[in-house]
């Protein structure tokens, strides 16, 4: 897929000429006589710029070099994949450090810029064949620079939707208490996507576990907005339609001044303060009555 | 599309068993209206449980169903609204609100029955 969307960013020219190729080839040889120069010069100027803050001057220079020998080879070579994979890898190792997507272009980029320093001044005296290797040299190092940044930005992402993935699957349980009583504790921000989440698990679990009382505990909910609390509102009449009636418990002052200020009818929500005394309420509501084990040794021996 | 109505003691159960028409809909209204009369029943389950869709028609109809009924001295409960159906009903602001639910046949009867219980003992 990765290599799909590059090849429409930037059309690999198809090495048709000869004369391309000879002259990447001698391009390439520039740039490994000059390595160790041109190596150091990179790190010198990243540094310079102040990129890459987050990792040592040693860490520099030793990704610097894997980098600018993995360029060297896609110069080479033609062929991107083991820079994918090795622009996958790095980004790995650096993402979870903190180093941000415009430290990675803007040290790429400057990679090519350095790269093309030292082709102007090697070709300086002849105009036509610096032309001629500026061709050859820019569509494939456009091609690095782009799947080395797409590349981290993929790794962002996939990183970015498994968290959501996780927070998915961490966020709503159902829990039952009680024969036909279910608690549902919400702690953290509820959004838009979120709360539909929660609604359908409800709804679901209001029918699997055949429940006649829920009680939605939001103690851990700082703030709700307008569009989520007309949500919650909505989830407590849906479930009143499939036979259930919902206790919500541990409303904070914000949560009860916006309930009020967008004006939500409290004749169609059951509001208990805290989670202890929502299910006390709900088991008054199934018949249940709870009694010390004193009390019932009391009550036998009377 | 005929809604088969099924006469259980003191209750009639009508089960929707596809989608219906809204004159399917004011049909099973009609007659359930005459066969409550008719058996004396006190009470009325209608079931919903095969429908995947409750539009506005067929809301505003449950609830003339239920106020009818009431009328003619029998109970209405609406059992087996599916989750999904549930959540469209109430974006869509049909809430249905002064006519009994129940999660399913069985919670109808026991809703019913408790009902039935209250008034004898109300009577006394």
């Amino acid at each position: 897929m990765a290599k799909k969307e590059i090849d429409v960013v930037t059309p690999v020219p198809q090495v048709s000429s000869e004369a391309t190729t000879a002259l990447l080839r001698e391009l390439v040889a520039h740039l490994r006589q000059n390595r160790t120069q041109l190596r150091e010069e990179w790190a010198r100027r990243i540094t310079e710029a102040q990129l890459l803050t987050a990792m040592t001057k040693e860490e520099i220079f030793a990704e610097a070099t894997s980098v600018y020998d993995n360029y060297v080879e896609v110069l080479e070579s033609g062929s991107i994949e083991a820079l994918q994979a090795y622009a996958r890898n790095l980004s790995e190792r650096i993402i979870p450090r903190g180093v941000e997507t415009q430290e990675v272009v803007g040290v790429v980029l400057l990679l090519r810029d350095v790269l093309a320093r030292s082709l102007f001044k090697k070709y300086q005296s002849n105009f036509d064949l610096l032309n001629r290797v500026l061709d050859a040299y820019e569509p494939a190092a456009n091609r690095i620079a782009t799947t080395v940044s797409v590349g981290f930005v993929q790794e962002r992402e996939r990183i970015i939707r498994q968290q959501q993935e996780a927070i998915r699957e961490l966020s709503t349980p159902v829990l039952q208490v009680r024969e036909r009583l279910l608690i549902l504790p919400i702690i953290g921000v509820i959004d838009p996507q979120r709360s539909r989440q929660l609604t359908e698990q409800l709804l679901r679990g209001i029918r699997a576990n055949r429940a006649k009382v829920v009680v939605i505990d939001i103690t851990g909910v700082p703030t709700i907005d307008s569009k989520v609390a007309n949500h919650l509102v909505q989830t407590v009449e849906a479930s009143r339609l499939m036979g259930a009636t919902v206790i919500v418990t541990g409303l904070s002052s914000e949560i009860a001044q916006t309930l009020v200020t967008i004006g939500v009818d409290l004749g169609k929500m059951k509001t208990v303060g805290d989670l202890q005394g929502g299910i006390e309420e709900a088991e008054r509501l199934l018949g249940y009555k709870v009694i010390t084990s004193g009390e019932t040794s009391q009550l036998l021996s009377a | 599309m005929e809604v088969p109505i099924l006469k259980q003691g003191g209750y009639l159960i009508a089960s929707i068993q596809s989608a219906l028409s809204d004159a399917d809909l004011l049909s099973l209204r009609d007659e359930l209206a005459y066969r409550v009369g008719r058996f004396r029943s006190r009470g009325v389950i209608v079931d919903v449980t095969a429908l995947d869709v409750m539009d506005s028609f067929a809301t505003r109809t449950m609830r003339s169903i239920a106020h009818m009924l009431k009328l003619r001295g029998a109970e209405t409960v609406i059992v087996g609204i599916q989750p999904e159906v549930a959540f469209a009903m109430v974006q869509l602001g049909l809430t249905l609100e002064d006519v009994a639910t129940a999660l399913d046949l069985e919670e109808g009867l026991a809703y019913l029955n408790r009902g039935m219980k209250r008034e004898n003992t109300g009577a006394r």
